[in-house]
């Protein structure tokens, strides 16, 4: 799947996929990479190490420094595939230096497919788990 | 994007490495939005100040970027997590409140000035209309576009951090004229008299807009203090951060054909929806900071009572400088309530501290019940100030 460079970076990695946008602020424990919006279909689910999908990104701009400080507590995802990026994730993937490609047709990708990320050239390989 | 060569120079880093990275961001969010280039700011309001918001590792990132980062424009900053002179006897924690006057250092390291209040423009950074500035603080971009008629996105915190070190912003969203035109019209046909109530409108407004901008109708008269209510409100519950008021605002718009009416029951059912609590612990006035005006209200309001609760008073340092000349804050302080300057309920460390609040603020009842799941109390500024005395 060919997408639109957000930042670079090459990554591998399990897919865990949301079909519901995240709000890191206050949606996503910054110190346990784990999940904590009430009702969100990956609540409890930690975010550490995976290839994290999902639409879009929501909530309060304060999420950027949020996916900055999973970053720097190790707890971060490898990488970040979205449908539709927007500036939120934009600018925490960019401070944090995580890779992040948008524009993917994330319908395709299942909660444990292998992924394998080169976000330079946006491109996004998926083998069936 | 097309970028100028003093722009490329940036992006490559022969301005130094805060530049670099801020480069990095504005060029990502423009490629995203699909501006056609970077265009000069006049003015920066930052976002992401208090440690509470931030933590180490956005503290690391300050620092990082004060190494050798240095504002190019006006630039001031956001509430903190504490009062930062009298943060004692608001009950901060001495190890937030280090912590906290580390993220200020950073902040003050790249030339910012410290004051920290999310009503910039009371102190001096007020831009014209027409400027293009970047701003964070979603109710300061509201007031901004829609009643200072200056152009800004809801920037986040590095974003506009980006914006200060750079002196550019991407030309993209409300910095575009066809993009601040009325989406629909909101007859109002209720009576709003008061900053609470103008709350209460921006509730049902921002739940109707969905992200659009109205143009409201009906509306005969709104002081500073409502207009910065409903700013506040309006994004809160879902507008995008502008609207227009017929005969009040000062851009100009097209007339859609959507309408919609906004009735008395709207309005009380908006006011019932931010009342879960019988009582409230804590008392909050301020969300946004202050005016003059208001303190001035307050103190005349509180002449010669005590306080039997803990009640605070949101307010920019310099407009509590002039409170102190005036005496308002004498009166203020010697009935037991708090001026708290720098900061406020919505970023102040609370979670925990209190159950309940009651506030004349409707973006204050959100953060109180999201933040930290405060049972709330939303009335006008006069029966706050009962509260507080009559215990």
């Amino acid at each position: 799947m060919k997408g639109r460079k957000i930042f670079g970076g090459k990554a591998e990695g399990e897919a865990l996929v949301s079909k519901e946008g995240i709000s890191f602020y206050g949606g996503v424990d910054p110190d346990t990479g784990v999940v904590t919006e009430r009702g969100h279909p990956l609540e409890g689910q930690s975010i550490t190490g995976k290839v994290l999908v999902f639409p879009v990104g929501k909530g309060s701009t304060v999420g950027s420094y949020t996916i900055y400080r999973l970053k720097k507590n190790g707890k971060a995802p490898s990488a970040i595939i979205n449908k539709e990026c927007e500036t939120v994730v934009a600018v925490g993937a960019i401070i944090s230096e995580i890779p992040c490609v948008d524009q993917i047709d994330i319908e395709k990708i299942k909660t444990g497919d292998k992924l394998k990320v080169n976000a330079d050239e946006g491109i996004v390989e998926c083998a069936k788990s | 994007m097309e970028l100028t060569e003093e722009q490329k120079d940036m992006l490559e880093g022969k301005n130094g490495n805060a530049v670099k990275k801020s480069m990095s961001i504005l060029v990502a969010l423009g490629e995203i939005y699909g501006a056609k280039g970077l265009i000069p700011v006049t003015s920066v309001q930052i976002s992401g100040v208090s440690y509470d918001n931030l933590g180490d590792a956005g503290l690391e990132f300050l620092d990082e970027m004060a190494k050798d980062g240095k504002i190019r424009v006006k630039t001031t900053l956001n509430p903190a997590g504490m009062d930062m002179e009298n943060w004692e006897a608001l009950g901060i924690d001495p190890e937030f409140a280090r912590k906290q006057k580390l993220v200020i250092e950073a902040f003050e390291k790249m030339g910012v000035e410290a004051t920290c209040t999310c009503t910039p423009y009371f102190i001096g950074n007020k831009p014209d209309f027409g400027d293009h500035i970047a701003w964070g603080e979603s109710s300061a971009v509201t007031y901004a576009n829609s009643v200072l008629g200056a152009k800004t996105n809801k920037e986040g915190g590095p974003s506009s951090i980006a914006s200060a070190l750079t002196g550019f912003t991407a030309e993209y969203g409300l910095h575009l004229d066809e993009n601040r035109q009325a989406h629909f019209v909101a007859e109002v046909k209720a009576k709003v008299d008061n900053p609470m109530l103008f709350g209460a409108l921006g509730n049902v407004i921002g739940g109707i807009a969905k992200g659009r901008i109205p143009l409201m109708t009906g509306i005969k008269k709104a002081t500073t203090e409502d207009l910065k209510g409903l700013s506040a409100s309006i994004v809160t519950y879902g507008g995008a951060p502008m609207f227009h008021i017929e005969g009040i605002t000062p851009n100009k718009t097209s007339v859609p054909e959507e309408r919609v009416v906004v009735g008395q029951e709207d309005i009380d059912n908006a006011v019932k929806g931010m009342n879960d609590a019988e009582d409230a612990e804590f008392i909050f006035i301020g969300c946004p900071h202050c005016s003059i005006e208001e303190l001035k209200k307050i103190s005349e309001l509180l002449d010669g009572k005590i306080v039997k609760k803990e009640l605070w008073i949101g307010v920019a340092r310099p407009i509590k400088k002039i409170a102190d000349k005036k005496g308002y804050s004498k009166i203020i302080e010697e009935s037991g309530a708090k001026l708290a300057c720098d900061t406020c309920h919505v970023v102040a460390p609370l979670k925990g501290r209190f159950t309940s609040i009651a506030t004349n603020s409707a973006k204050g009842i959100f953060y109180g019940r999201g933040k930290n799941n405060f049972k709330t109390i939303f009335t006008t500024l006069e029966n706050c100030i009962n509260l507080a005395v009559e215990g």
